[in-house]
C-alpha cells in the first residue's frame, strides 16, 4: 500500500439459497445438469407464465438476515428491473429495490487479532440469471449459447458497508459471512459451483480524508484468492493514476485472472437505466413477529457462540477457534473428535495443521474426507502412548486419509511400531559411538551439535522407528561417559 | 412535455426497438402529445397519497418447496429460432 | 332456427334431450363462420377437423353435462397447448405454446370444443382490432365499421353467431367495448377473480380474462367454469364463488343502484346517454333505486391508465427478445443489434408506442412525475368508487362514448383512440368486476351499458344484467350481416 493512502471495500456477495426447487416454479436447483434439462416455461419467461414464490426462499433469507444481526422488514416486495440480456429470459430480473428483506445487521470479523465490526446494509431476495457460454472470451466470441438452467435459482445479496480497509480484512469478512450461513443452513456456499460470488467495490483516498473516493465495483471475483489479489491490484492502479493525475471513473471492471488486472467493462451503448417497478405479478410480504420468532428459535448455534464455547471450555485461542469455525462440518469434527480425546489443542493442531493440508491439496471438503473423528482420536492416543512418534504419524495420518484404514492397522501393515526397548537402543548407541571416534571428539571439544549426528544415524538405522525421547535420553547418558 | 429526438432515440435503445427516422419523428410528435394529456394529473395534489401498488389485499402468497418435472428439452426449445446442442444460440454479446 | 343462431344455454338443451348431436352443432357452427367469414374476419386460426373429431368423442360417450359439446373460440393471447397462439402479431406468428392458460385447460376440461383463436389487436393493445398485423376484423352489424377492441375478433365471432360464446381479455375495456359495439353481453370479472396463468400479458395488474356471450345466462354459466383460484397465478385470489347461476333472478326490488354524473359528460354521445338514461327508468320500474352519484377523479382515470398500463407494457413485452420463441433477425452482427432489428420488425406501431411510452415513464428522472404519480392517481380512482359502494350495490353508465366507429376513422391521432375506453379504464384501475350489456340502439347500431359492481361481487352484476334483460328485448335483436342466409 502506497503511503499516505487508504483502501477502501465495500462487498456485494450473492448467495444461492439452499432450496429444492427453483424460487418462481417447481424445476430442479440441482447444480450441473445438462443444458436446459432443468428448465419450465416459467423460468424460461414464456408467454403468460407466471411468478409463484417459494416459501422457504422467504425462511432461508429471514434465517440468514437473523445470523447476520439483521432487521427483518415487516412489509417487503419484489420488484422488477428491467435489461436486455440473453441469459435473462423475462429481460426482467425480479428482485427488491427499496424495500429488501433485511436490512442494518453486522458482522464481526477478526482482523489482526482485534475483532472488528463490519456493517452490512442490506440483503434482499431475487432471482439468478442463466448460463452464457462463449467460444473463449466473451469479446471474441462470435457467438454464444444460453443455458437457462439456472435462470430461477434463488440468491440472497447481501451488501456489506464500505467498512473494510485491506483486502485480507474483505477475504476475512466473505470467510466470516460464508461460516455464519453455512451454520444457519441457509446456503452451500460453494464458490466453484457459483453458489457463492463477490462483487467488491473498491476506492481509495488520503489517510485523514473523510469522503469516499470515487469507486470501481470489480467482478468476476471467483475464489478468495481472486478477492485478495483483484482489490490489491484496483488499489493500487487508482493510487497510479491519482498520483499521475488522471481522474478515478465510476465503473465496472472485470478481473482477469490470466492478466492479474482489472479492466474496464464500460459499454459507450448505454447508462444503465433499470426502471424499477413493483412487480404487479407478485402480492407483497408481510413478516409477523411469531413467524421471525420461530425461526430465531431454529436457528442452530452461529459461529461466534461457537467460537466464544471453544476459547472457553477448551482454552482454545481466538486463531484457532476461528479456523475451527469455518464450517459447521469443521466444528463437528472438532467436537466428536474431543469427546475421545481430551486435549483440545492437540485436536486443534492437527486439524488446522495436517487435515487442512492434505484438504486444501486435494480440494476436498471435511465431509467427503475418510478420516472420521474417532480415527484421529485414536491415533493422537497411539502418539501417547508411544506406540508411534509424533512423526511417524504424519505418515500413518497420510495413509488414513488415502485409504480410510484405522491407524492401528496400518502401524500393523506397514511394520510402524515405535522401538521404545531401552537395550535395543543401548546397544545401536553403542556401536555408532564406537564407530565414530572422531565425532566423539569434536562433541569432548564442546561441539554439541554432533549429538544431533548420533541421532541421525540412530534414526536411519531404525527406519525412524526409534522412540525419539529415549533415545535422546540414553544418548546423553551414554556420551557423558566419553567426557 | 416535449419529447426530442435524441429522447425518443434514448428511449429507442433502452427498449431496445430500432426505429426508423420515420417513426422517430413521428413518436416524438405523439409521445409529446400524450405526455401533454398525461401532465393534466399534476393538476392533482397528492403528496399525502400513498401509491396504489396491487389492487389485492392479499399477501404472502406461496408455493411450497416442491420439485415437479419440468419440461421436456425439445418441447421447451421447440419454438426457438436458432439452436446448437440444445442451447438457446445468439450472436456476439460484445 | 338454425343451431348456429342458438345460446350456449340453448344448446346445453338440445344436446340433453339428444334434439341434435354436438357434431351437428359443430358442422352448423363450421358452415356458419364459412359462410361470414370473409366478411367479418373475426378467426386467427381455425382447425375444423379438431372440432370435428372432438364432437365426434362426445357424441359417443353421450356426455353432455356442463358445456361438454358445445364449441367455442378463444382470443389469440389465451395459450393453447399445441395450437399457435400469435397476439395478432408478426412476432408470434409462428408460436406454438406447449402449455394450456389455466382458462383453456377449465374449458378442455369441461370438454367444451375449441373451434380456434380470435383476432385482436396486437397484444391485446387498441380499441378497434384494426390494429391486428394480420387483418382487421369487421363488425357484424355494419361491415363497414370496427367490433372495438381489443377483443373485437371474441365479439364480432359471437355477435355473427360464429360460436355461441368466447373468451377475451380486459386491460382498460377490450372486452366490454367490443361487446357494446357489437351488441352482445360482455364481462370483465374483478382483478384476481380468473386466473392469468398463460395469458400473454399486456397489463399485468389490469388484465382480467372474461367471458363475451349471447346472454347473461351464459355468461354466468362460463363464469362458473373459469372462475376460482388457482396455484399457477399469485394474483388469483383464494376465495370461495357462489353459483353465478344462482342470481339469475328478476327481482332486483330494493337493489341500489348509482349513476355517476361524470360518465354522462365527457364527450358521450347525446343518443347514447338518452338509451342508456331510459335503461335507468327502466330500472326503477321494476323496483331499484336510482340515484346520481359523482366519482369526482374519473377525468384523472385515462391518463393514469395509460401510464400505468404502458409502463407494465414495456417490461412484459421485452422478453420477445427473438432468443427462445417468436421471430429473430438473422442478420444481425451482435445481440443489441438482434434485440433491436427482431423486435422493430416483430412489432406494429400501436405496441412500440406504448412500450416508448412507458419506457420512458419508468425512465430514469421520470419515474415520480408519470408512473408513480399515476399510481397515487389510480388510489384516488379506487377510494372514489370505494365510497359509492358504501351505500350503492351497483353502478351503472354507458360502456362506450359512442357507437361503433368505422374503419380507418380514427387512425391520425393516437389519443382520440385512447378516448374510447374513457368510461371503462376507471374499473381496471380499482380492479372492479364491469359487465357490458346490449341496452338499446344509436343510429341502427347496438349501444351497450356498463354495471360495475364491489370487488368479488360479479352475482350483483348478474343479477341486475339479468333482470334488465329480461325486462326487454334488445339482445334478441341480431344483425344481418349483410350477407342472404344460405346464399
Amino acid at each position: 500500500m502506497a503511503k499516505g493512502y487508504e483502501t477502501v471495500i465495500g462487498l456485494e456477495v450473492h448467495v444461492e439459497l439452499k432450496t429444492e426447487s427453483k424460487i418462481f416454479c417447481s424445476c430442479s436447483t440441482v447444480f450441473g445438469a445438462e443444458p436446459n434439462t432443468q428448465v419450465c416455461p416459467i423460468c424460461s419467461g414464456f408467454p403468460g407464465m407466471l411468478p409463484v414464490l417459494n416459501a422457504r426462499v422467504v425462511e432461508l433469507a429471514i434465517k440468514a438476515g437473523l445470523a447476520l444481526n439483521c432487521e427483518i422488514a415487516d412489509y417487503c416486495k419484489f420488484d422488477r428491473k428491467n435489461y436486455f440480456y440473453p441469459d435473462l429470459p423475462k429481460a426482467y430480473q425480479i428482485s427488491q429495490y427499496d424495500l429488501p428483506i433485511c436490512k442494518r445487521g453486522c458482522l464481526e470479523i477478526d482482523a489482526d487479532g482485534q475483532k472488528k465490526t463490519i456493517g452490512i446494509t442490506r440483503a434482499h431476495i431475487e432471482e439468478d440469471a442463466g448460463k452464457l457460454v462463449h467460444q473463449g472470451d466473451i469479446t471474441s466470441s462470435p457467438f454464444s449459447l444460453v443455458d437457462l438452467n439456472r435462470s430461477g435459482v434463488p440468491l440472497l445479496e447481501i451488501v456489506s458497508e464500505p467498512d473494510m480497509r485491506t483486502a485480507q480484512e474483505a477475504r476475512t469478512y466473505v470467510e466470516k459471512l460464508r461460516s455464519i450461513l453455512l451454520f444457519a443452513g441457509v446456503s452451500d456456499c460453494r464458490m466453484q459451483e457459483g453458489s457463492l460470488r463477490c462483487d467488491a467495490n473498491v476506492s481509495v483516498r488520503p489517510v485523514g480524508q473523510k469522503e469516499l473516493g470515487t469507486r470501481a465495483e470489480i467482478k468476476n471475483l471467483n475464489s478468495f484468492r481472486s478477492l485478495e489479489k483483484a482489490i490489491e491490484y484496483e488499489a493500487k492502479r487508482q493510487i497510479f493514476d491519482i498520483e499521475d493525475g488522471v481522474e478515478i471513473v465510476q465503473e465496472t471492471r472485470t478481473w482477469d485472472e490470466e492478466k492479474q488486472t482489472t479492466r474496464s467493462m464500460r459499454s459507450k451503448e448505454e447508462a444503465h437505466d433499470y426502471r424499477y417497478f413493483p412487480d404487479p405479478d407478485l402480492p407483497p410480504l408481510k413478516i409477523g413477529k411469531d413467524w421471525i420468532e420461530t425461526l430465531r428459535g431454529s436457528l442452530p448455534e452461529l459461529p461466534d457462540q461457537a467460537q466464544e464455547r471453544l476459547i472457553r471450555d477448551f482454552n482454545l485461542p481466538l486463531y484457532d477457534a476461528v479456523i475451527i469455525t469455518s464450517s459447521p462440518e469443521y466444528l463437528a469434527f472438532f467436537d466428536d473428535c474431543v469427546k475421545l480425546y481430551s486435549d483440545a489443542k492437540v485436536v486443534s493442531n492437527w486439524m488446522m495443521g495436517e487435515l487442512n493440508k492434505v484438504l486444501n491439496q486435494n480440494n476436498m471438503e471435511i465431509s467427503d474426507c475418510k478420516i472420521r473423528p474417532n480415527a484421529l482420536a485414536r491415533m493422537l492416543e497411539l502418539i501417547d502412548e508411544g506406540t508411534i512418534s509424533g512423526k511417524m504419524a504424519k505418515t500413518v495420518f497420510e495413509e488414513m486419509f488415502a485409504s480410510g484404514k484405522e491407524a492401528d492397522l496400518i502401524i500393523k501393515e506397514k511394520g510402524l511400531v515405535q522401538i521404545s526397548d531401552e537395550e535395543t537402543l543401548k546397544k545401536l548407541i553403542n556401536d555408532i559411538v564406537v564407530q565414530n571416534p572422531k565425532v566423539v571428539e569434536d562433541y569432548k571439544n564442546g561441539k554439541k551439535k554432533a549429538a544431533g549426528f548420533f541421532v541421525g544415524q540412530v534414526m536411519k538405522a531404525t527406519k525412524g522407528q526409534a522412540n525419539p525421547a529415549l533415545l535422546n535420553s540414553l544418548l546423553e547418558e551414554r556420551l557423558q561417559k566419553e567426557l | 412535455m416535449s419529447l426530442s429526438i435524441k429522447e425518443v432515440e434514448h428511449i429507442a435503445l433502452l427498449a431496445r426497438l430500432k426505429l426508423t427516422d420515420d417513426e422517430k419523428e413521428r413518436f416524438s410528435q405523439q409521445l409529446s402529445s400524450i405526455l401533454n394529456y398525461a401532465d393534466k394529473l399534476k393538476e392533482l395534489a397528492t403528496d399525502d397519497v400513498l401509491p396504489l401498488e396491487h389492487i389485492l389485499p392479499i399477501y404472502n402468497v406461496f408455493r411450497d418447496d416442491k420439485i415437479q418435472p419440468g419440461s421436456l428439452r425439445e418441447d421447451i426449445l421447440s419454438n426457438a429460432p436458432v439452436l446448437q446442442e440444445g442451447q438457446y444460440k445468439v450472436p456476439r454479446i460484445m | 332456427m338454425e343451431l348456429y343462431q342458438l345460446s350456449l344455454h340453448e344448446l346445453q338443451d338440445i344436446l340433453k334431450k339428444q334434439d341434435s348431436s354436438s357434431e351437428e352443432i359443430v358442422l352448423s357452427i363450421l358452415k356458419r363462420i364459412k359462410l361470414v367469414e370473409d366478411n367479418v374476419k373475426a378467426f386467427v386460426t381455425l382447425d375444423e377437423e379438431l372440432a370435428i373429431e372432438k364432437a365426434r368423442k362426445c357424441d359417443q360417450e353421450k356426455d353432455y353435462t356442463g358445456i361438454s359439446g358445445i364449441p367455442y373460440a378463444l382470443k389469440d393471447l389465451i395459450c393453447t397447448r399445441g395450437m399457435r397462439t400469435t397476439c395478432s402479431s408478426h412476432m408470434m406468428e409462428n408460436f406454438v405454446p406447449t402449455y394450456d392458460a389455466t382458462v383453456a385447460a377449465k374449458l378442455k376440461e369441461a370438454k367444451g370444443i375449441l373451434l380456434g383463436k380470435l383476432n385482436m389487436d396486437e397484444f391485446a393493445m387498441g380499441s378497434s382490432t384494426e390494429n391486428s398485423a394480420f387483418y382487421p376484423t369487421r363488425n357484424p352489424w355494419d361491415l363497414e365499421r370496427v367490433p372495438g377492441g381489443s377483443s373485437g375478433g371474441s365479439a364480432a365471432a359471437v355477435a355473427a353467431d360464429e360460436a355461441p360464446f368466447a373468451l377475451g381479455t380486459d386491460t382498460g375495456g377490450s372486452i366490454r367495448q367490443p361487446a357494446s359495439y357489437c351488441g352482445i353481453v360482455g364481462l370483465k370479472p374483478t382483478y384476481g377473480r380468473v386466473s392469468r396463468s398463460g395469458v400473454v400479458a399486456f397489463a399485468s395488474s389490469l388484465d382480467q380474462v372474461g367471458v363475451l356471450s349471447k346472454n347473461v345466462r351464459d355468461c354466468a354459466i362460463i363464469l362458473n367454469i373459469i372462475a376460482g383460484h388457482d396455484p399457477l397465478d399469485s394474483t388469483s385470489v383464494n376465495v370461495d364463488f357462489p353459483d353465478y347461476t344462482e342470481s339469475l333472478s328478476t327481482d332486483i326490488k330494493g337493489l341500489k343502484i348509482a349513476y355517476p354524473q361524470e360518465y354522462f359528460q365527457q364527450g358521450v354521445d347525446e343518443e347514447i346517454k338518452e338509451v342508456v338514461k331510459k335503461a335507468l327508468l327502466k330500472y326503477e320500474e321494476m323496483g331499484a333505486v336510482v340515484e346520481e352519484v359523482s366519482l369526482p377523479h374519473s377525468e384523472y382515470a385515462l391518463a393514469a391508465y395509460f401510464l400505468v398500463s404502458t409502463a407494465e407494457a414495456s417490461a412484459n413485452l421485452a422478453r420477445f427478445d427473438g432468443v427462445r420463441y417468436g421471430i429473430r433477425d438473422l442478420e444481425a452482427e451482435n445481440v443489441v443489434e438482434m434485440f433491436s432489428n427482431t423486435r422493430a420488425a416483430g412489432f406494429g406501431d400501436e405496441v412500440k408506442r406504448r412500450i416508448m411510452l412507458g419506457t420512458y415513464a419508468l425512465s430514469s428522472g421520470y419515474y415520480d412525475a408519470y408512473y408513480l404519480k399515476a399510481l397515487k392517481v389510480r388510489r384516488l380512482i379506487s377510494n372514489d368508487f370505494e365510497k359509492i359502494f358504501k351505500d350503492f350495490d351497483i353502478i351503472v353508465s354507458p360502456t362506450t362514448p359512442t357507437t361503433a366507429f368505422k374503419l380507418g376513422e380514427q387512425n391520425d391521432n393516437p389519443l382520440t383512440l385512447y378516448m374510447n375506453d374513457i368510461l371503462t379504464v376507471p374499473i381496471n384501475l380499482a380492479g372492479l368486476p364491469g359487465m357490458s350489456v346490449p341496452c338499446g340502439f344509436a343510429a341502427g347500431l347496438p349501444v351497450g351499458m356498463q354495471i360495475i359492481a364491489r370487488p368479488f361481487d360479479e352475482a350483483a352484476i348478474i343479477r341486475a344484467a339479468y333482470a334488465y334483460e329480461q325486462y326487454t328485448d334488445h339482445h334478441t335483436v341480431k344483425p344481418l350481416l349483410g350477407v342472404k342466409e344460405n346464399g
